[in-house]
């Protein structure tokens, strides 16, 4: 991967007002890149997800991102409760969110499952009180 | 129809410009519950909704909506217009309801 470009951010915890800075500065660098738009929108759409996810359940975390000619990988990782039952939180509308961040138009249950449909792969690592990481990959 | 074509309808307030009025407007999209949006709002599409906090323009953004109308007399609040400024985001709004607001876009886009 000796031509990868590499972006690492923070997500901080309970920072509701900025959730999608992240996925906003990695789209702009992307868009920069000149990929294409379509590939773009996937990417910023799987990784706003999980950085909305990252502050709704996790403390915040850490957010890798990885481009090269081939595709462009996102890790995101964070240090929260870890998911109990993964097969479940994929389940689309299954959702352990607070009505704090119900009332802000979240918590649907959608999260999980958009990452997966934006991307053309994704595997999530977790333990429960360890925390999870996510690693999703988008081909170009 | 483009975006400042809507625009020059009059029919809504302009609350942000944008910096991409010249956009096409693909659709119309409804839903106030961002993470349906999220994963719904078609690229270019206009945006018809109620929530108008500064996720909604997160989600707009990301989710590369053409322009927001924000329907009932929906408010921006502070940190939302500063978001819409800083990420050149079109918002409008209305005191229509968010279906009369809709299918007047979508008649002018099918006109």
């Amino acid at each position: 991967m000796e031509d990868a470009i590499v972006l690492k951010y923070q997500v901080i915890d309970g920072e509701f007002q900025r959730a999608g800075e992240v996925s906003s500065d990695v789209k702009h660098k992307l868009k920069q890149l000149g990929v294409p738009a379509d590939i773009v929108r996937k990417v910023a759409i799987a990784m706003y997800e999980g950085e909305v996810n990252m502050v709704i359940h996790a403390n915040g975390g850490e957010i890798t991102v990885e481009i090269t000619p081939e595709q462009i990988r996102m890790i995101l990782a964070d240090v929260g409760p870890g998911i109990p039952d993964v097969e479940k939180a994929m389940q689309a509308g299954y959702s352990t969110a607070s009505d704090a961040t119900r009332n802000l138009g979240f918590g649907a249950g959608m999260g999980l499952p958009n990452m997966k449909k934006n991307t053309d792969s994704m595997d999530i690592e977790t333990k429960l009180g360890e925390g999870t990481t996510i690693t999703m990959v988008v081909r170009l | 129809m483009t975006v400042k074509e809507l625009m020059d309808k009059g029919w809504f307030k302009v609350i942000n410009e944008g910096d991409d009025t010249e956009r096409d407007i693909e659709k119309v999209f409804c839903c106030d519950l961002l993470s349906i949006a999220m994963g719904k709002a078609p690229a270019g599409c206009a945006w018809v909704t109620v929530m108008g906090n500064i996720n909604t323009l997160a989600v707009a953004t990301l989710a590369d909506a053409a322009v927001v109308i924000l329907a009932e007399n929906a408010a921006l609040d502070e940190n939302a217009t500063a978001k819409a400024e800083q990420q050149g985001v079109c918002v409008l709004a209305t005191d229509m309801p968010i279906f009369d607001a809709a299918l007047m876009i979508h008649e002018a886009l099918n006109a």
